[in-house]
Parts: C-alpha cells; sequence; structure tokens
C-alpha cells in the first residue's frame, strides 16, 4: 500500500530524486514567507484598527505576553501539571487499551459478547463525561487522567485488537513448529504485532492525551494551562488566551518531533522505516 | 531417527453452509526413518493440508498421524516445518531469527548466539546477522528459513515448496545445499512440491496424488538414484529421465483433470 510510492526514490534513477533535494527548500522559504505575511496582517491590522484589538489582541502582544511568562516562571508550573496528567492518561490508557485488547483479541467468545457495547461507548461524545468526571474524582489531576483515559483508551485498543488479529498466521504457525508456547507467542509475535501498530498510532495518542487533560482543566481546575487559559478568558484577557495557545502549540511540536523519532527507532525493522531513513 | 505414518488420513473442510470440501481421503504414506520423500500433486490436491496433518497444526478429520508408530497427539514437537510463505518474523534481525528455536528451548544468550552465528554462515549468509528480513532478497530469505528451522535439529522435517517461490537458478543452488546439509544427518523427510523434476531429483521415493478435491495416492514410486547426488547434473542422466517418465505419464492425466475440472468451475476452490 504505502510501500509502494516510498520506495520509489530508491528504484527509479536521478531525475525524481533531484528535484526532491531541491523542493523542501523551497517549500520552507514558501512556508516563512505565508508566516510573515499573515503575522505581518495581523500586526498592522491592530494597528491600523481593521482589527480589533480587543477580540483579536496582536502577535506582538501575545509574544510579550509569552515571555513574561518564561521569565517569572509562573508558565512551568502550569505546563508541568497538564503534561503529568497528559503523560498519566496516556500511560494508563495504552496500558489498558493494550491489556484488553490482547484479551478480546485472542478470547474471541469475549469480543463478540462485548462488540455492542464498545461500540456504544466509543460512539459518545467523551466531552459529555468531563462534568461527570469532575463530580467523581474531583477538581484535581485525576479527573483530567480519567478523562484523557477515555480518549487514549480507545485509539490503543482498537489498534492492538486489530494488530492481534492482523498477524500472518504462518508466523504463528512457525513460531509454534519451532517450539513456542502460548506466553512465547504472546511475547514474540503477538506483542511486537501490536506495538507495531500502537506506535504508529502513538502521535495520535499523545495529542489525544493532551486534548483530554486541557479540556479537562478548562471545565474547572485550579491549575495547568487549560485553567489558565479559562481564565484569561473569564476577564476577556484574548491576549493571554492565545499565548497559552502558542505554548501548548509549541509544546505539542516537540513532543510531536520526538515521538517520531522514537516510532522510526523502534520501527526500523519495517520496510517504510528503511525508505524514510534513506531518503532523509 | 523417526518414522513418519499417515494411515488412512481423510481430511475435510466444512462450507459456510455446512457442506463438506474433503480435501484428501483415505491417504497411507509412509516415511522410514532417514529416507526422503516426496508427495508430488497438481495444484489444490490438498498436498499443503496433509503437511499440516504431519505437523500435528491440523487434525485429520479420520485416520492417524503416527510418529515411531505413537499417534501423534498435539503438535508434533519432532518436527521442523519450512512453509512456503515466509515464516520469519520481520522486527527480528536474522541472527534472532534463526536463534529463535534456541531461545523458545530457554539455551542461554551466549551459547544461542554462537550456533546461530554457526548456522548463518553454513547457510552462506555471513555478515548478513543484523539485517532485518526486508532487507534481504527472496533466497536469502529462504535460507534464514533454512537455518532458522535446522538450528533445532528436529528428528523429521516437513517442507512445503520450499523454494517455489525463487527463480530457477537460485531454486537449483537452494536445492543442492539442501542435499548437502540433509546428507548423513538420518532425518526423515517429507517434502511438498508441484514440480516433478524437483522431487525426483531430491526423493528415494515419490508419492503421486490425484486431483482434487477428495485426493487419493494414485502411486508410490521409488527413486533409484544413486547418492551422493550432484543436482546440477542429474536431469541429464538416463535413471532420472527413465524415472520421469514413467511418474509424468500418471501426472499428466491427473493435471489435466484437475485443469479440467478448475476450467469447468472458475469460481470454485
Amino acid at each position: 500500500m504505502s510501500v509502494q510510492p516510498r520506495t520509489q526514490p530508491d528504484t527509479e534513477p536521478a531525475a525524481p530524486r533531484r528535484r526532491s533535494s531541491r523542493r523542501p527548500l523551497l517549500v520552507r522559504l514558501v512556508q516563512l514567507v505565508l508566516a510573515v505575511v499573515l503575522l505581518g496582517a495581523w500586526e498592522l491590522g491592530a494597528a491600523t484598527g481593521v482589527v480589533d484589538p480587543f477580540f483579536f489582541s496582536r502577535p506582538s502582544a501575545i509574544v510579550g505576553q509569552v515571555g513574561a511568562w518564561v521569565v517569572d516562571g509562573g508558565i512551568f508550573r502550569h505546563l508541568w501539571v497538564t503534561l503529568v496528567e497528559a503523560m498519566l492518561a496516556l500511560l494508563i490508557g495504552s496500558v489498558a487499551g493494550l491489556g484488553v485488547g490482547f484479551l478480546l483479541a485472542r478470547v474471541r467468545v469475549l469480543a463478540e459478547v462485548l462488540d455492542p457495547y464498545i461500540k456504544v461507548a466509543n460512539s459518545l461524545p467523551r466531552v459529555v463525561l468531563a462534568p461527570i468526571f469532575l463530580l467523581w474524582f474531583g477538581l484535581g489531576i485525576w479527573s483530567k487522567v480519567a478523562f484523557g483515559f477515555t480518549l487514549v483508551f480507545f485509539i490503543v485498543f482498537f489498534n492492538t485488537y486489530q494488530g492481534i488479529r492482523e498477524v500472518n498466521q504462518v508466523l504463528v504457525d512457525n513460531t509454534r513448529m519451532l517450539g513456542a508456547k502460548e506466553g512465547q507467542l504472546l511475547r514474540h509475535v503477538f506483542l511486537p504485532s501490536a506495538l507495531s501498530w500502537i506506535f504508529s498510532s502513538l502521535h495520535v495518542s499523545v495529542g489525544f492525551a493532551i486534548v483530554g487533560a486541557v479540556v479537562g482543566e478548562y471545565l474547572g481546575a485550579s491549575e495547568g494551562i487549560g485553567f489558565l487559559i479559562s481564565q484569561a478568558e473569564g476577564v476577556f484577557d484574548t491576549t493571554a488566551v492565545f499565548a497559552g495557545m502558542v505554548v501548548l502549540s509549541v509544546v505539542v511540536l516537540l513532543i510531536d518531533v520526538v515521538v517520531h523519532r522514537g516510532e522510526r527507532y523502534l520501527l526500523r525493522w519495517r520496510p517504510t522505516g528503511r525508505a524514510d531513513t534513506g531518503a532523509n | 531417527m523417526a518414522e513418519v505414518s499417515l494411515a488412512g488420513i481423510t481430511i475435510s473442510y466444512w462450507g459456510p453452509d455446512g457442506s463438506e470440501y474433503p480435501a484428501v481421503r483415505d491417504i497411507d504414506l509412509h516415511v522410514p526413518a532417514g529416507r526422503f520423500v516426496s508427495v508430488v500433486g497438481p495444484t489444490g490436491c490438498g498436498k499443503s493440508t496433509l503437511l499440516n496433518a504431519a505437523a500435528g497444526l491440523l487434525t485429520p478429520t479420520s485416520g492417524e498421524v503416527r510418529i515411531d508408530g505413537v499417534p501423534l497427539r498435539g503438535l508434533n514437537e519432532r518436527a521442523g516445518y519450512l512453509f512456503q510463505q515466509d515464516g520469519l518474523l520481520p522486527w527480528k534481525t536474522v541472527l534472532d531469527n534463526v536463534a529463535l528455536g534456541l531461545q523458545l528451548r530457554g539455551v542461554p544468550l551466549a551459547e544461542r548466539t554462537e550456533s546461530a552465528g554457526e548456522w548463518i554462515r553454513r547457510v552462506g549468509l555471513a555478515g548478513f546477522e543484523r539485517s532485518y528480513p526486508h532487507q534481504l532478497s527472496g533466497g536469502m530469505r529462504r535460507r534464514t528459513s533454512v537455518a532458522q528451522t535446522w538450528i533445532v535439529d528436529p528428528d523429521i522435517l516437513l517442507m512445503d515448496e520450499p523454494f517455489g517461490a525463487l527463480d530457477v537458478q537460485t531454486r537449483q543452488i537452494m536445492e543442492n545445499e539442501l542435499l548437502a546439509l540433509w546428507t548423513g544427518t538420518g532425518k526423515s523427510v517429507l517434502f511438498v512440491t508441484h514440480d516433478l523434476d524437483e522431487a525426483i531429483a531430491l526423493s528415494d521415493e515419490v508419492v503421486l496424488l490425484s486431483a482434487g478435491p477428495a485426493s487419493r495416492v494414485v502411486g508410490h514410486y521409488p527413486v533409484d538414484l544413486p547418492r551422493p547426488r550432484d543436482l546440477l547434473s542429474i536431469r541429464t542422466q538416463p535413471a532420472f529421465t527413465e524415472t520421469y517418465t514413467r511418474i509424468w505419464s500418471d501426472l499428466r492425466t491427473e493435471v489435466m483433470t484437475s485443469y479440467e475440472r478448475s476450467t469447468a468451475h472458475p469460481t470454485g476452490h
């Protein structure tokens, strides 16, 4: 499927490769110009009164606000809380998703019985759970972890389930003939296969874990980036709202880079992984 | 040393509507200890099904698999199985794939690494220990599979068209190497192929199956070619051509039957 176009540069001679080595530079340049134009227009609009700074703030003020937070150091405490909530949700959600996915994939009857319940639970818009979690787990971090959990769990669960069900039967038979018992099959065949699915969905899971934490904080908390944004909104401080968004975006981007690196290392045995390293 | 007997084996599959589809019927087949027996037949005659029964991956509908006279229950732990498709774990390196059987038996790391390294050299893959299966050619993956199967030293070897996906030259080289590996080991081999040429060149006996469904044994043909054999020149020897002609006249009938059935029912099995 995705293997075909990716290995293309390997098999085809110089022509497409030469173009692709010049193109990234051009793309970067255009991206930069676009950012300058958009931010410049925004700033200029705010300065001339075309855009109302009360509702839209202005880039210079947002940068100033972020700078002030960083200098003041207060932002790091909020960021830390949000990240702890997100990481706990990611960890607990992944472990639970992995376990349940394994169980349902290996025990067919259970999967058939639980199928409608899983569908119902997954079709529920998760945001409506946030208020009930606030009631159950209080205003501290655990209501946010629980909320993030419901988002992460299903992604990991479905990927694990799929990963185990899609394992090539020949791999299973071959490993059994080499002497593997059920537990060893799990470790050498099913777990690696499921992990490859989970890793390739990891940046989605990470994103959802952070969404869970921020939305949870937004609805009721005493610290965290979501709380900060909600506070700023309460006093019509649009600059701080935008500054909160900027901080969040930067952090999520950084995490995404790390996850991508980790994923490429862990899935290096894949043909597509090889094509990737060859192109970079 | 081990002998394998398939006694009156019938294996049926059931369609989604409950209808019975017999793959093989009343198969009697005997691999004496240390001998090389090939099963030949037209496409879809249930050759792989038979091997799966001998491996214990599949329980026959009726009849029995016996190893040294003892009925087989569950997986055949004395057998190694070289599958038609690639059975290598894509997330393990060549070294880890070859060492897998030893790892599953709890052999310590240093010992199994050394043993796997030796097998990798024996199948001519030295220098590729750290490669992943997708980085190897089809022939190299096969060599890895051979090493992986042989390292645990099974008494019985089951092979399902192991070289079917390779080009003709690579295939002949691999067949030659397989014979060299096998000679003197006393392992009993049950080899499945649709290639009569390959079957005669390798075996002590060729068993011909009829066209499916409900394949049965058409005949047993002993192959009287001296060992050790050089496969790169054996095909021109008179004894080889004689045996070939004798089996081919029967096989041709089955192939034609199989072909007519498949064209008469294009949506069939």
